[in-house]
């Protein structure tokens, strides 16, 4: 129920430098002084890691992090861990999307669906999905069907809610003049229900494995097995190897990335930017 | 194909019935129903033997104890703690937050600093971090409510950023030609124009921190807040503490989305005619 405005970024602004430069020579100062803060930030950080007042165990110097990220990523265990995550975060995003979009779709266009699940789902949706997993190892025991089932539960709820959302705010006027020239319920349904709701569903695939991927990192925390990059965190932190640590974290930070800017992003601008439709969905 | 339609007219129209009185106990029942539905779904198979009872209590059993924590204190003890954390991360992520965040959205320079390293942290997610804090900072209280605040606080910078650019400039200029100074025009113009950003921020925030709050509670060894308590219950098979525990929490997250929220929004934004409500 949470209005999404975190990715919009505005694109018209307050421009506030100097009014004879240019946007581009403006951009590529701020790229010059991006870079500028990261390496200054860099080197606060080794300046700290250096000066012996942190123990080193506890803030290893940043060489230090890129030859363990280095040697993990040569030896395998990086690329296993990682596949693991994945693994276990894309079989919890199907079967979300494959339960969510369904019920979502049914819950918009039948009445007596909607009354049902809606009650429900606004009372399971504030539960954190963190909340669960020490209730899902007892039931289901340790391993990836429990990481599996909380990816799964984070996941559900924004794609159910913004796929209801977005059917239900298709223009009727769209549905009635369609109508009128005589298209049947299937024509109906896939030419504009489906269209006229699909960026509120894109909205909902980005949330719904925005949600996932930060279950499957604290699930894999507590309901731990052996392999997965929240493990490997974990795991680091009872024998004090905070290179391990801080290598995963950038592993973790750049999944991530890559998926909500790459595969999303570029999903949106493909579809909904491109058609002109971009709104701000309830998820 | 009409039913589509029809649906969405319809949704407008109950409450003008004749029998508002039969019409909201009708309301009521339906919205009672579901739960009803899955409580007996729950019962049977609890009562069938299919699991073992210890895994699977009944509702009674259930509800018993959870009359009988809330009785002894121990329920609302775990809560309160578990609240007064998730207010004072979140108070942190707020202050700090909306402040950077207006700071990026008014000045270039802050923007430049600021953007790159929020938008390096941003996509971890905050639990990942819990190891280090915990490591840097140590077990307990402390190193929960530092690691809530700065989680939550990426929402709220990112919506304060964003609301502060989205005023729009016509409104800016025209303070400005009435001869507002830099003052008046963030206290009337600015803020006023970022508000509804800036609460959807809070509002990410609030679900954000109390999501990685119960989290948390169960990494850092803290000795009260429900988180601790679901997770200790597992320890001793507790199934039934582990569900009165799970129902507290989506309580206190149905109240705060539903009371604080909701509220907020209504009396400000809403009223201001800037959003639909």
């Amino acid at each position: 129920m949470t209005d999404t405005i975190i990715t919009s970024t505005p694109k018209t602004g307050a421009s506030k430098g100097s009014a004879s430069m240019s946007d581009q020579s403006k951009s590529r100062r701020s790229l010059w002084r991006a870079a500028v803060v990261l390496i200054i930030a860099a080197c606060c950080y080794e300046a700290a890691a250096r000066s012996g007042y942190f123990a080193p165990a506890l803030m290893p110097k940043l060489s230090l992090v890129a030859q363990t990220f280095v040697a993990m990523l040569l030896d395998g265990t990086m690329i296993e861990h990682s596949v693991f995550t994945l693994y276990r975060v894309m079989f919890g995003f199907l079967l979300a999307v494959l339960v969510g979009l369904p019920i979502g779709i049914l819950m918009a266009r039948f009445a007596a669906v909607e009354g049902f699940f809606l009650p429900l789902v606004s009372a399971l949706m504030p539960i954190p999905s963190f909340a669960l997993v020490p209730l899902f190892m007892l039931w289901f025991g340790i391993g990836n069907l429990t990481t599996i089932l909380i990816v799964f539960y984070a996941a559900t709820f924004p794609m159910m809610f913004n796929t209801w959302s977005g059917v239900r705010s298709v223009n009727p006027l769209w549905l009635r003049a369609a109508g009128a020239m005589g298209a049947d319920e299937n024509a109906l349904f896939w030419k504009v229900i489906i269209p006229g709701a699909s960026p509120f569903i894109i909205t909902g695939l980005r949330q719904a494995f925005l949600r996932a991927w930060i279950a499957v990192v604290g699930a894999e925390m507590i309901a731990a097995s052996d392999w997965g990059l929240g493990w490997v965190i974990f795991d680091a932190k009872e024998f004090l190897n905070t290179d391990v640590m801080l290598a995963a974290l950038v592993v973790i930070g750049g999944i991530g990335f890559v998926f909500e800017k790459m595969v999303f992003g570029s999903l949106e601008k493909a579809t909904i930017q491109r058609w002109g439709m971009s709104r701000v969905a309830k998820g | 194909m009409q039913d589509a339609a029809t649906t969405i007219s319809a949704r407008e129209a109950p409450g003008h019935s004749p029998g508002r009185a039969a019409s909201r106990l009708r309301s009521i029942w339906r919205n009672i129903f579901p739960f009803i539905v899955v409580g007996v779904l729950w019962e049977i198979v609890a009562v069938s033997g299919i699991f073992p009872a210890r895994l699977f209590p009944t509702i009674e059993t259930v509800a018993g104890t959870f009359f009988a924590l809330t009785a002894n204190g121990i329920l609302p003890h775990h809560a309160i703690e578990t609240l007064i954390r998730l207010l004072s991360g979140f108070a942190l992520a707020g202050v700090f937050g909306v402040t950077i965040g207006i700071l990026m959205g008014r000045s270039r320079l802050a923007e430049d600093i600021f953007l790159p390293l929020v938008s390096i942290c941003a996509p971890i997610p905050g639990l990942a971090y819990t190891p280090l804090f915990l490591l840097w900072f140590g077990l307990g209280s402390f190193s929960s409510i530092l690691l809530v605040g700065f989680v939550s606080a990426f929402p709220i910078i990112f919506n304060s950023w964003t609301g502060v650019k989205a005023v729009k400039e016509i409104w800016v200029r025209s303070a400005h030609s009435m001869g507002a100074d830099d003052r008046r025009m963030f206290t009337h113009v600015i803020l006023p124009g970022a508000l509804p950003y800036i609460l959807t921020g809070l509002r990410l925030g609030l679900a954000q921190a109390w999501r990685v709050l119960v989290a948390v509670e169960m990494l850092a060894a803290v000795p009260w807040g429900l988180g601790w308590l679901i997770f200790g219950a597992r320890k001793f098979l507790n199934t039934d503490a582990m569900l009165a525990g799970i129902v507290v929490i989506a309580l206190i997250g149905l109240l705060l989305e539903k009371l604080v929220f909701q509220k907020i929004e209504n009396y400000t934004v809403v009223r201001w005619g800037m959003v639909a409500a």
